[in-house]
């Protein structure tokens, strides 16, 4: 399990957004990533992903990846359950437990539209915990989240590098994740 | 079950609860009603032409639901999603036009057997019409994602994807209409390999197209 930017630099519509970034991260590392709007973070996280391109350097991915957006990736008609499901049924993870892990197993039958902005994040959040992928890429993961949302997530992020995982987070808000290193960009 | 299977039945009960199956069968079945109307009630004329206005009928319905078959997955980011899972685009794109096909040929299909009665049709232009649509339709569903790929993330798309999508589907029609003619040339033959074209070149082309988009 392993993530790496060698001099990775990032170019969307003819302007460079970020270069010469660096960072290795093993099982159990976390990075968060700072700076202002626009600078790339949300890009930063893709290119990890694999969705965009790196313009220059290098990326080395070992293992598989979750990503949680803005987007939350489930249809709005369906519950909230079956929505969950269909990416766990792809990913052989365990809806159930993923929605009780951030507190919400009561919603299981309401449907993904009638969610507030604070219960889409939890639900990304119970997607990427579903989706059993080793390297967590989390872009403003605590946007919307309440204080006890909050709790949940750097809870989630602990017991994730607990078990080797590798957590990628962009945020605004300070998030506590203990030892992880810092890349502030711009 | 594979990811194929389930892309196509996530497409196929989103379609049917969105009214996207049964838009284009009430569409189609509308135009057989008003033609008659339109030319009048001469069984001759009605029979002569009916046919290969059913073909226009079918291109035309094929042309409703392509709105929704890539662009809501686009901005929901499930096609991210898939792509981060490591499911190719060209897959997703032949999931998609699986459950296109079944989701608007099949009932199509169903309908022309009503359409044909009210445009007094006999029942060996019927039959040519129905081997017609089942060669036919692929390609018109296939052309259908292609276009909806192309356009997806731009912003007011539904006249620009039937200026696209109508052109590029003439070849389906001429051979479609033309293989209802007593002597049809080996219509049949030439409307097989159109559509077959369109359904081998789309999951690459659409592919491509959804890969670009997400640049």
């Amino acid at each position: 399990m392993s993530l790496a930017f060698a001099d990775v630099a990032c170019v969307r519509g003819g302007r460079v957004l970020f270069s010469g970034v660096n960072f290795a991260l093993g099982a159990g590392d976390a990075l968060s990533i700072s700076g202002p709007n626009g600078i790339g973070k949300s890009s930063l996280l893709r290119v990890a992903a694999g969705l965009l391109r790196a313009e220059t350097g290098v990326v080395i991915r070992d293992g598989g990846v979750a990503l949680a957006d803005e987007q939350p990736a489930l249809d709005p008609a369906l519950s909230l359950a079956k929505a969950l499901g269909f990416w766990a049924d792809i990913d052989g993870g365990s809806v159930r437990n993923a929605l009780a892990s951030v507190d919400m197993g009561q919603l299981a039958q309401v449907p993904v539209r009638m969610l507030s902005t604070g219960q889409r994040r939890r639900a990304s959040l119970a997607r990427t915990l579903a989706s059993g992928a080793g390297i967590w890429l989390l872009d403003e993961p605590a946007n919307g989240l309440d204080a006890a949302g909050v709790t949940i997530l750097e809870g989630l992020i602990a017991t994730h590098r607990l078990r080797g995982g590798i957590a990628v987070v962009a945020t605004h808000q300070p998030l506590a994740m203990p030892d992880a290193q810092k890349l502030v960009l711009g | 079950m594979s990811v194929f299977i389930r892309l196509v039945t996530r497409d196929l009960s989103r379609a049917l609860a969105s009214g996207g199956i049964a838009m284009p069968v009430v569409f189609f079945l509308l135009v057989a009603t008003l033609y008659p109307f339109a030319v009048g009630p001469d069984a001759v004329l009605l029979g002569r032409s009916g046919g290969g206005m059913l073909w226009v009928a079918a291109l035309l319905a094929a042309l409703l639901p392509v709105d929704r078959l890539v662009a809501p997955d686009a901005a929901s980011g499930v096609l991210d999603q898939l792509a981060v899972r490591g499911v190719s685009d060209e897959l997703v794109v032949a999931a998609k036009m699986v459950a296109h096909w079944v989701g608007f040929a099949l009932p199509l299909m169903l309908a022309a057997v009503p359409a044909s009665a009210l445009l007094k049709l006999d029942g060996t232009t019927l039959v040519k019409l129905e081997i017609g649509l089942l060669l036919g339709t692929p390609g018109l569903a296939a052309l259908g994602v292609l276009v909806a790929s192309l356009t997806t993330g731009l912003k007011g798309t539904s006249a620009l994807t039937g200026l696209l999508m109508l052109p590029l589907a003439i070849p389906i029609l001429i051979f479609g209409a033309g293989s209802l003619a007593p002597i049809d040339g080996g219509a049949l033959k030439l409307l097989a390999a159109a559509s077959l074209l369109l359904v081998a070149l789309t999951p690459f082309a659409a592919g491509a197209a959804l890969r670009a988009g997400r640049e």
